[in-house]
């Protein structure tokens, strides 16, 4: 199995706690990994990626080719397009559709659903406002992750576990609320896919 | 052994800790910084007492290292490419003096400028100073080299440098460890007089370094970072350098590899390993990160005989980073170079924080300066050289660390006058304070801005040597202390800024303005709170 995942966002999003959970569940999973992350100054609010691999096999390049990610995973909608030319045929566009507006150029919200809806796969979902109505406004890239499991090649379980692993030391009411935002982001993409 | 996720960088720092590093030495610079920050936070480099306090630049940070292996312990020194230019003088002269504990010089190199001035390759450095290079591949690679390169500077009497770049440095993958080792006990040189380069010293040293060419480059050859892997199909034969050859082999995920292919992760270049490949294939392609220093190296060999392929003839970019679709095409393979992103898409550049002080001066800066027109900022490397990009369209220049003060002085100096610099507080104590002493000594008409926000900001908000020394470090430099100027920028306060830069831009002399407010990024860093209760800065 080899899932390769682009994830998206703005400097400062958060993107790389999406990434370590996953690093956590694969590690869960005994599979081989690779991460290549964005540091320095574009974390000062421009946009930022992190090219994810994971796979049964060992894994040659740190970077995946264009054409060839399985999934984008973007907590920002307009970021989530930056990156099409990476997706492969019939791969999955999961994206936040709550926008981070920084520039003051930003296009109309309804364009860019337009071109979201253009993939044939995609799942659009306004996780802010989940997270906000499970208690917990920091938790929308854990819905996110959620929205985008069913497209990974593991089990719902290892992402659980992933959480435990990075929010144990924070307790248990972290531990259950972004466990909850998980199974919410999950079911909304299973919902809608 | 034990299996850890690492980033290329912290792989280094636990390979250095495991093979007995007795101290680290460094500046922060992306994508450097988080080897010495892994250190930092390691609880057992706490428990062992091993050195890993930030150094105020690259030199000085160089020179401790080459001070710890004076002294017969293992010490490391990391730094991003450009920061090799700062520590040069040290660096080169260390291949003259040779070592005495292992000595490690890490230097990440940064293809494409992701964090950038330029994308020189740290390479050509090592060459230049004769000594070998490790470039690992992988996250693994990077671990042994750190806990190998000890022994083998050792065994040569040698500094080795350890060369990365960006992907390598923040690309996370599982390392497995290998056994703790001792570190070193304090020991003299055996010969006192092997670090005093007067000439003579020098001149005997020097030929042990030129005598020393054969063993590492012996080692090269035997290398098990270095491999010849053979092929039936000599049509081409592949050279890969460092990461590059993951490249190489992505493109091979389901396809056979039949060319003979050598992967080279150690230097001196293994001349015999190459030399049968050139022999043997019909023509070589050669794909390595960053400048093509092999590739013209056999070029220099092969004028007349096989051809040599890569980045000089362009069947590789010569500029940038490499990835696996460049390679694909490189290799004649069916790729997409550069797929369409819709139009809609706008850039999103980096820019300064929504709080940030950098900013309030900045706005009084442009209106204290607008009688006197545009084109007369000089800045320096931080956050604040984002002041270049609108709104602020604040700053005309960006060189090196420390640049700004200088050449403002120099086109003060041509007659543009007055001449501003803008510097933050970390750069003035890396690189500024000399500059400022060539300004005060010819008294020149310059007003420099150093921007103080108690940290080192753009690479993550590492300590600063400036903290509350700013004042007592101008005046003892010789600024007049009533062309010292100390603001808190915020909006409220900008009248009074704009009105006390009036006054030191139309000042014939030296003066300092210090727009003093805490970085926004740090506001959770509870060191540093306490530092600045204690300095009565907060």
């Amino acid at each position: 199995m080899k899932t390769d995942i682009i994830l998206a966002g703005v400097g400062g999003q958060g993107i790389l706690s999406i990434a370590a959970t996953i690093g956590m569940a694969a590690l869960h999973n005994d599979l081989h990994l690779k991460q290549a992350e964005v540091h320095g100054m574009s974390q000062r609010g421009g946009a930022v990626q992190s090219n994810m691999r994971i796979s049964d096999k060992e894994i040659a390049s740190d970077l995946i080719p264009m054409g060839a990610a399985d999934i984008i995973l973007s907590v920002e909608p307009m970021e989530s397009l930056r990156y099409l030319p990476f997706l492969k045929k019939g791969g999955w566009l999961v994206t936040n559709t709550t926008p981070f507006i920084n520039i003051p150029d930003y296009p109309e919200a309804e364009e860019i659903m337009a071109e979201i809806k253009k993939q044939k796969n995609f799942i659009a979902i306004d996780a802010d406002k989940i997270a906000s109505e499970l208690g917990s406004k920091r938790s929308s890239n854990i819905v996110m992750l959620g929205a985008a499991s069913p497209f990974f090649e593991m089990s719902f379980e290892s992402f659980e576990e992933g959480i435990r692993q990075i929010f144990g030391r924070k307790g248990e009411d972290i531990v259950n609320t972004n466990l909850k935002a998980l199974r919410a982001g999950r079911e909304f993409a299973e919902k809608n896919r | 052994m034990q299996k850890l996720l690492l980033l290329g960088d912290e792989a280094i720092a636990q390979g250095a800790l495991d093979g007995g590093m007795s101290g680290i030495y460094a500046y922060p610079g992306t994508p450097s910084t988080e080897i010495t920050e892994y250190v930092q936070g390691s609880k057992f480099a706490t428990e062992k007492n091993i050195h890993s306090q930030w150094s105020a630049n690259e030199k000085t940070a160089m020179e401790s290292a080459l001070g710890m292996s004076y002294a017969g312990k293992r010490s490391m020194v990391c730094m991003k490419h450009v920061g090799l230019n700062v520590a040069a003088d040290a660096f080169v002269n260390s291949s003259i003096t040779g070592v005495n504990g292992g000595l490690i010089i890490v230097s990440a190199d940064d293809p494409s400028m992701h964090s950038s001035q330029n994308e020189q390759d740290s390479r050509f450095y090592a060459n230049f100073a004769m000594i070998p290079v490790l470039e690992p591949s992988n996250q693994q690679e990077a671990y042994e080299m750190a806990y190998y390169g000890f022994e083998l500077s050792e065994k040569f009497k040698l500094p080795v440098m350890i060369r990365i770049t960006t992907r390598l440095a923040h690309s996370r993958a599982g390392v497995e460890t290998l056994e703790l080792k001792k570190q070193n006990e304090v020991s003299l040189p055996s010969n006192l007089r092997q670090f005093v380069l007067l000439p003579a010293i020098a001149r005997k040293n020097y030929k042990t370094l030129l005598a020393n060419q054969a063993g590492i480059e012996e080692a090269s050859e035997q290398s098990k970072y270095n491999k010849y892997i053979d092929g039936s199909d000599k049509k081409i034969g592949v050279i890969t350098t460092g990461i590059a050859y993951n490249y190489l082999m992505e493109n091979f995920q389901d396809k056979e590899l039949n060319n003979p292919v050598i992967k080279i992760c150690q230097y001196p270049i293994p001349r015999n390993m190459v030399m049968k490949m050139v022999e043997e294939c019909d023509k070589i392609l050669v794909i390595e990160e960053g400048a093509p220093i092999i590739e013209e190296s056999l070029k220099g060999y092969q004028e007349a005989g096989t051809p040599i392929v890569g980045r000089l003839d362009g069947t590789l970019p010569r500029d940038g980073e490499l990835n696996p679709n460049l390679v694909a095409k490189a290799l004649g393979h069916e790729t997409i170079l550069d797929g369409t992103i819709p139009e809609l898409v706008k850039n999103r550049p980096p820019s300064m924080c929504v709080g940030c002080g950098h900013i309030d001066a900045y706005e009084a800066l442009n209106l204290a300066i607008a009688d006197y027109g545009v084109g007369r900022v000089f800045a320096d490397i931080g956050c604040y050289t984002l002041g270049a990009l609108p709104p602020y369209n604040a700053i005309n220049s960006c060189v090196d660390m420390g640049a700004s003060i200088t050449m403002a002085k120099g086109a003060a100096d041509a007659g543009l006058v007055p001449s501003v610099a803008v510097i933050g507080d970390s750069t003035f104590t890396h690189s500024g304070m000399t500059g400022l002493i060539d300004c005060v000594y010819e008294k020149s008409p310059v007003t420099i801005i150093i921007s103080d926000n108690f940290t080192t900001g753009m690479t993550g908000g590492q300590d600063s040597k400036a903290l509350g020394k700013i004042e007592d470090i101008c005046r003892g430099i010789g600024v007049e202390p009533d062309h010292i100027r100390v603001l808190k920028p915020l909006k409220k306060n900008m009248d009074e800024m704009v009105q006390i830069m009036k006054e030191e831009l139309a000042y014939n002399g030296v003066s300092v303005i210090i727009p003093r407010r805490q970085c926004v990024q740090t506001m959770k860093n509870k060191k540093l709170a306490q530092q600045l209760i204690n300095l009565n800065l907060k």
